[in-house]
């Protein structure tokens, strides 16, 4: 199909277009040049883990980095295979989680992206999310020789126990204490109430964005809120996170009033599990649409938001210790299955589609069980797409298409 | 008629070469309750004083089918394996299973296999990650008395001191009895096979405990009464370093190919067997103590480099020539360890190989040639 006819077919294009990502993009440009010119600034850079909790480190005004999210740029700008690789030659695994070896080896070669990380003068590693990040942050610590806190969340298998619970509160203090000593200074407690009130909200208003594909049609997709996640990720309890979603909520609630649909002619609703294939976002975009299937909500994005309800803004410190405790990926998947059929009625979904991520084994192993408990339980089809997240090596595009287009064609039958 | 040490050692080959046959015999005879585990920080000590075998699960390494449906391929054949013989029903002797958290896969097989296993008894010990704090200290016991606790709900018993304190001490001696069968070993190689130190290992997590403590004291002495004098051979010391071993053919092949494995860091070797426990009036807090103070697996943590740290100690100990990595394929923990390793040998010039073990060990022709060629290098 031509440029033009794309056109013709498409008129609504431009009004698809969320204007929020030129915003979005300048805050991201902004973060990564602080970051890396923290040592010039004066201020300390700390590595962190996608699940770990980055409000104490705004509140000491410490700039957080994170490995994962500059594994997904490795991603979707496609040069995951050649750093994998890089890290394969150093000795690491083929089977590893592709996020972490591209990280390795970016950190060796001063490549990828931006080319390499800003160094980190501490590390940060919560387990909450994999025992993958353990080892990774072990690895890093001994490269960059610095020291790494290890908040350990125990993983729930039926219940958190009380035990569990009193283990991560007190670490909760060590780590205060930890980073205090890194940088000389005491916490304030009063700038770190208003940073977790700030997280609280920056939570709520992206849980709210996350709320709009609810209306039919969808103003917005999963592959959309893929990129939109970055803040919520890496600058939450910021005043700067609270305006650009208080931005992006609005601009959704005006789709909604005018009826745009992010796929033109949605007739499909679908929810998404696990992390993105970030090298096939547009293409899976695409094909998705092209059933005029709209992938509505995904259980990745929803993780960090999906512990609202165990926060309390005004005992944010105290309370913190349930909620990264409590994450979607922390927990055993007859727990998750709740989480997910209350999504599916939520965004009234008619399948679901899963990620089986190579890369990520927490993620992943568990979703053959959770596939038959939503078929049995629920009623709707799944499809099982067989892939990594970064690592193209592990994505057989015409299999896949393939099995996309069965998959649709039950749905439509 | 048989050595005593030869019929002893005949009896663990048996038990390690069938370890089913023999659990299935042992409840039989002994109406003992038989618990299944994973890993060496199930605290075995626990289910020894709830009158519970521990046994321990080696997976399967015959045609995976039935956990296909529940595991992905990108998963260790551990895992997948164990997961196989619990649907096939291989295991239908055991009561249950206790899982500590180690790895990514693991913590999710235990959910698959309490979903699935159809097992009455299913435990899960989420032991702290980190070993080295005061508060992961503190949780470690708290975890441990909550097995306790768990086994006394879902045996219906009472675990008392007294009992814990006589296991402990049962596990003291075996475990000591295991280290100067070990030091033997690697100081008079010729006095009995590796293979057959590999076999008294895996006899050491299946058989019933006190028969086996037994065994193993009375073997240890008719092995140190044998005339086998300290000659320094011209055989390459070997040393093996990973998870867990189920492969007795990989001593043979290395024994053929000139090499003597004389030490090792395994998680069904060393590792299970060393670290004592103290006798006091606290055994939870003694329990503690050994996994804390014990040499670190790659899923837990005690520093950036005591993994390192302690191979290195180890090599230069016992005058190792090169180490062999053994490696479950999938298994991240140990992968992403590797790199580190090798580089910590490598500084001090000690050479090391790594081999991966998919489903099945690489045909017998090729892992000849790789350790020959390895062993001729050193
Ligand atoms: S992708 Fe999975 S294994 Fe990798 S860092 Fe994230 S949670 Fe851990
Ligand atoms: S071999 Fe490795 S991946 Fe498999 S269960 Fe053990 S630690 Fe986990």
């Amino acid at each position: 199909m031509s440029d033009m006819n794309k056109k013709t077919v498409d008129p609504g294009k431009d009004n698809r277009k969320i204007k929020s990502v030129s915003r979005m993009k300048e805050i991201m440009t902004h973060y990564y040049i602080d970051a890396k010119t923290a040592r010039e600034s004066g201020k300390k850079v700390a590595w962190i883990t996608s699940g770990g909790p980055v409000e104490p480190l705004i509140a000491m005004d410490v700039i957080p980095v994170y490995p994962e999210n500059h594994g997904a740029m490795v991603g979707a700008s496609k040069m995951g295979v050649d750093l994998c690789q890089k890290a394969e030659e150093m000795g690491y695994s083929s089977d590893l989680c592709s996020y972490a070896r591209a990280d390795i080896a970016c950190a060796a070669t001063q490549g990828g992206p931006i080319g390499g990380l800003p160094e980190p003068d501490f590390l940060v590693c919560c387990n909450n999310i994999c025992g993958t990040v353990l080892k990774w942050y072990e690895v890093a610590a001994r490269y960059y020789k610095v020291p790494l806190f290890i908040l350990d969340t125990p993983f729930i298998h039926r219940e958190m126990r009380k035990e569990a619970q009193q283990y991560v509160m007190s670490q909760i203090e060590e780590y205060i204490a930890f980073l205090e000593a890194q940088c000389g200074r005491k916490m304030d407690y009063d700038r770190m109430t208003d940073v977790g009130r700030l997280a609280v909200e920056g939570l709520r208003l992206w849980q709210a964005v996350l709320d709009t594909a609810a209306h039919k049609p969808s103003p917005i997709t999963a592959f959309d809120l893929f990129f939109h996640l970055g803040l919520i990720v890496t600058l939450r309890g910021t005043q700067v996170t609270v305006d650009y979603y208080q931005g992006l909520l609005d601009e959704m609630n005006e789709r909604i009033a005018n009826n745009i649909a992010m796929v033109p002619g949605e007739k499909y609703r679908l929810l998404w599990d696990n992390l993105p294939v970030w090298y096939k976002t547009r293409w899976l975009s695409d094909k998705f649409a092209s059933h005029k299937a709209c992938l509505v909500a995904d259980t990745y994005t929803s993780a960090w938001s999906g512990v609202l309800p165990l926060i309390d803004e005004d005992r944010f410190l105290e309370t913190m210790s349930l909620s990264y405790s409590q994450v979607y990926i922390n927990i055993s998947h007859d727990m998750m299955i709740d989480k997910l059929s209350e999504m599916i009625r939520k965004y009234d979904a008619d399948g679901l589609v899963m990620h089986s991520n190579r890369s990520c084994k927490p993620y992943s192993l568990g979703q053959y069980d959770l596939q038959k408990m939503v078929m049995e339980q629920l009623g709707i089809p799944t499809l099982i797409i067989e892939a990594d997240m970064v690592d193209e090596r592990h994505f057989a595009e015409s299999q896949i298409e393939t099995r996309i287009d069965a998959f649709m064609e039950t749905l439509k039958s | 008629m048989m050595n005593p040490q030869d019929e002893i050692l005949k009896k663990f080959q048996t038990v390690s070469e069938n370890p089913h046959e023999y659990a299935r015999s042992i409840k039989e005879q002994t109406g003992k309750k038989i618990i299944g585990f994973f890993c060496s920080y199930t605290p075995e000590e626990l289910l020894q004083a709830a009158g519970v075998v521990p046994f321990r699960l080696f997976g399967t390494a015959r045609d995976i089918e039935l956990a296909e449906s529940h595991l992905q391929s990108y998963c260790c054949s551990l895992v997948r394996g164990g997961l196989e013989d619990a649907l096939r029903g291989r295991l239908d002797f055991m009561e249950g299973t206790v899982f500590p958290h180690t790895c990514d896969s693991i913590q999710r097989l235990s959910d698959i296999w309490r979903l699935n296993a159809g097992f009455d008894v299913h435990i899960d010990a989420v032991m702290p990650v980190k070993l080295n704090t005061p508060s992961a200290r503190k949780y470690m016991v708290d975890v441990l008395a909550g097995v306790r606790k768990d086994l006394e709900k879902s045996l219906n018993i009472t675990i008392t001191d007294h009992a814990i304190s006589e296991s402990i001490e049962l596990y003291n001696r075996i475990r000591s009895s295991l280290l100067s069968l070990y030091r033997m070993r690697s100081r008079k190689p010729a006095v009995i096979p590796q293979s057959a130190v590999y076999h008294t290992m895996k006899a050491a997590m299946v058989m019933d405990r006190a028969e086996f403590a037994k065994d193993l004291e009375a073997l240890v002495a008719s092995l140190e009464k044998l005339p086998v004098k300290d000659v320094e051979t011209v055989r390459k010391r070997i040393m093996l370093s990973g998870g867990i071993c189920n492969q007795p053919d990989i001593y043979k092949i290395i024994d053929k190919a000139g090499g003597e494995v004389v030490w090792d860091d395994l998680c069904t070797g060393l590792r299970y067997a060393a670290g004592f426990i103290e006798e006091s009036n606290q055994p939870i807090e003694a329990l503690a103590n050994r996994y804390t103070r014990r040499i670190v697996c790659p899923a837990k943590h005690a520093s950036i480099t005591a993994r390192g740290e302690s191979l290195l100690a180890e090599v230069h100990k016992q005058k190792i020539d090169g180490v062999v990595f053994l490696h479950l394929k999938f298994c991240d923990p140990h992968a992403f360890d590797y790199p580190y390793l090798k580089d910590f040998l490598g500084r001090e010039n000690v050479p090391s190989m790594l081999l991966e073990i998919e489903e099945q060990a690489p045909p017998e022709g090729q892992l000849r040639t790789r350790f020959e060629t390895f062993i001729d290098m050193l």
